[in-house]
């Protein structure tokens, strides 16, 4: 679906990124981690558009695209949810879903057309609410990720990118955010990209996992036969030698598919 | 928005969080969701409606004029004034801006109008058009500097607030003060026109609450069509009858003074246009979105700099219109312009009728409800003969019972977050 191909990217005298690769195919979550700093959000922005690529391609269902803006991403179907949110609290989630994008009907609002859309969504979703007309400052932070996470669902993408989902949310809170995650991929065949520091969130939802260290690749591990402690060697660099290789070499190949 | 009932439909059920206090049907069920909204700060504008009663109850109890026919008419002529700068201030406060120059946008404006009639020979009517279009300039001028520069509103409505003082009194040039007392000319018929035939204040009652009615069923049948919750057709009943009842109050009132009175009606007009705008335009979701997250409006694709000027220029045209009103009413304008209290009432008003200094929340309607409250104590106390000060004093206590009011409802929603 959405394959980056020796990106590379400089700050100044910062090399944020240097000849990074990643796959996304549909209905796949991969887990993106790595140290802070590593340029995971780095990575993320040039997808989303923010930041622009030094070089390296981006190929998207196949074909290279370029994405200068935001916007170019949007429309080719790749959703980003911030790690600030970025929802206003005063305004009720119908509000927040649409913001921007109101529905209208002769000009003015279309307050139960959007409502009724907002329900769907939720209710598709799975996702429980005490009432779509409350404000979200009223919302508890699991909820309110999940409101942010259906925004970006309302323009029907096809790979959607999570910037730490988890990191401000308690264990229940977290436990729902995670069978959103499942559910975006499982029933809506979504290609998810997880950022996150949380080895356990890593281990129960991803397929795939992608180490950035230092701005490089340092392995891409299939889930099913890889250990945290490789993983996190892998992250911190700790024990950067033969058998994490060796491990990485072994299960490279296969996350590729 | 935040009061439409979430009883009805049974499709709300299943959303709802079993551990949320399950809002119930019936008058327990009202009562239940009433003081969950006190616990959570959504109080809306009952505090005040509750102050309004409390206040007119004393003064009527202190003198019984108070609440005769002819003091209340003259009470609703003279919010007017107050009341246009107070609903522009409330677009303001929206966005979580202040605006300090009102006071002397409506002073120089008021004296452009005079000029440009008396000295320049403008008709009424263009003067009016030529003040309300300053105005509209004053405001874009705040509001460029405000977006595009980067200068605080603070600072900037500061330096409207001297400057523009400085225009109103060159403006009045030497001679320093105008009358205005062409009777029948337009700005003497702003607040001067009754309509005297008893019906006419039946007929705007009965009119606005089948209006309120229409709309409302429309609503809330289109909405169960769609399978959301609605309001009962109960309620919508209900409602619009307590509305009916109480607008045919008011006209049985102005009809045993001197008839319904044109300025509060288009005070009303313009207070009906402007909370429109805001809950039913894409632009009022806009003012309302950057008002509560200037990041989450900016990557929703708003144009926030266009939305602050546009929002400083609605203000400079209703501290324009203010000013003509204050002009007309005064029939005529001196040195001392609309006066240095009309910018801390108009503030005071917005914030005493609900709308938060902390951006995001209100109404157009609040600035009504405010200004009624802060004319109620200034004409109170003028019919008791209590000087200024205590006035200043008294009104000042109110103000800071607002937005003590507004902040600790602040504070409970954030505490209040469920599940
Ligand atoms: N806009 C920027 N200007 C300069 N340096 C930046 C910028 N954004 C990120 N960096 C640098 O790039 C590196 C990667 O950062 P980042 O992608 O935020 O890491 P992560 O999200 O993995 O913690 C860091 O060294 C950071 O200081
Ligand atoms: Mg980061």
């Amino acid at each position: 679906m959405l394959a980056l191909r020796g990106i590379s990217k400089r700050f100044g005298a910062v090399q944020a990124l240097a000849d990074v690769d990643l796959e996304v195919h549909a209905g796949e979550v991969v887990a993106l981690v790595g140290d802070n700093g590593a340029g995971k959000s780095t990575l993320v922005k040039t997808i989303a558009g923010v930041e622009t690529i030094d070089s390296g391609v981006i190929e998207w269902q196949g074909r290279p695209v370029s994405i200068g803006k935001p916007h170019d991403a949007t429309n080719l179907g790749i959703a980003t949810v911030y790690q600030d949110l970025a929802l206003a609290d005063n305004l009720d989630v119908v509000g927040n879903l649409f913001l921007g994008r109101e529905i209208r009907r002769f000009g003015l609002l279309d307050e139960v057309e959007m409502e009724r859309r907002s329900r769907e969504l939720l209710d598709t979703l799975s996702i429980k609410i005490p009432s779509v007309r409350i404000p979200v400052a009223s919302l508890s932070g699991g909820q309110r990720q999940t409101v942010a996470i259906s925004r970006s669902l309302l323009g029907d993408p096809k790979v959607v990118i999570l910037d730490e989902p988890t990191a401000a949310l308690g264990v229940e809170q977290t436990a729902q955010v995670l069978d959103l995650v499942e559910r975006l991929r499982d029933e809506r065949g979504l290609g998810v990209i997880l950022i996150s520091h949380n080895m356990a969130d890593v281990g129960a939802v991803a397929d795939k996992v992608a180490v950035l260290r230092l701005g490089r690749n340092n392995g891409t591990f299939g889930m099913r036969d890889t250990t945290q402690e490789q993983i996190i060697s892998a992250i911190t660099g700790a024990s950067d030698n033969a058998v994490t290789r060796r491990a990485a070499r072994q299960t490279g190949p296969e996350g590729e598919k | 928005m935040s009061d439409t009932d979430q009883t009805a439909a049974p499709a709300a059920a299943a959303q709802v969080d079993p551990r949320l206090i399950l809002a119930e049907g019936g008058v327990r069920g009202y009562l239940r969701e009433f003081w969950r909204r006190v616990r959570g700060g959504e109080l809306g504008s009952i505090p005040v409606v509750v102050g309004l009663i409390v206040i007119w109850a004393i003064f009527q109890s202190l003198n019984s004029g108070f609440l005769s026919p002819s003091y209340l008419t003259e009470l609703s002529i003279n919010i007017v004034a107050t009341g246009m700068l107070a609903l522009g201030i409330v677009f303001v406060l929206l966005l979580g801006e202040i605006d300090l120059s009102i006071g002397s946008v409506s002073s120089a404006c008021a004296a452009i109008v005079a000029v440009a009639n008396q000295t320049w020979g403008l008709s009424e009517g263009l003067s009016i058009l030529l003040a309300v279009a300053a105005g509209l300039a004053m405001g874009l001028i705040h509001g460029f500097f405000f977006a595009k520069i980067g200068v605080p509103a603070f600072i900037v409505t500061l330096a409207g607030l001297l400057g523009w003082l400085g225009v109103s009194l060159w403006v009045l040039g030497k001679t320093g003060s105008y009358n205005l007392t062409n009777s029948n000319g337009l700005i003497d018929l702003l607040t001067n026109t009754y309509f005297e035939e008893l019906f006419w204040g039946y007929l705007v009652a009965i009119v606005v609450a089948v209006v309120y009615f229409v709309i409302s069923l429309r609503g809330s049948l289109a909405r169960r069509r769609a399978g959301i919750p609605a309001r009962s057709v109960t309620e919508v009943i209900i409602r619009s009858a307590v509305l009916a009842v109480v607008l045919l109050a008011v006209a049985v009132v102005f009809n045993q003074a001197r008839g319904l009175p044109l300025a509060p009606l288009i005070f009303l007009a313009f207070i009906l246009i402007a909370g429109f705008v805001l809950n039913h335009t894409s632009y009022g979701r806009k003012v309302f979105a950057v008002g509560g997250s200037i990041e989450a409006a900016r990557r929703a694709g708003i144009n926030v700099a266009a939305v602050r000027i546009s929002v400083f220029a609605i203000s400079g045209t209703m501290a324009a219109i203010g000013g003509v009103f204050y002009a007309s009413v005064n029939r005529g304008v001196t040195q001392s312009g609309t006066g240095q209290q009309i910018l801390m009432y108009a503030i005071a008003a917005a914030v005493i009728g609900g709308t938060s200094l902390f951006g995001g929340r209100g109404s157009a309607f609040s600035a009504l409800l405010g200004v009624l409250v802060i004319q109620s104590i200034a004409a109170g106390m003028n019919l008791l003969g209590i000087t200024n000060y205590a006035q200043y004093m008294v009104t000042g206590i109110v103000l800071l019972a607002a937005v003590v009011i507004d902040s600790v409802s602040r504070r409970s929603q954030k505490a209040s977050g469920r599940a």
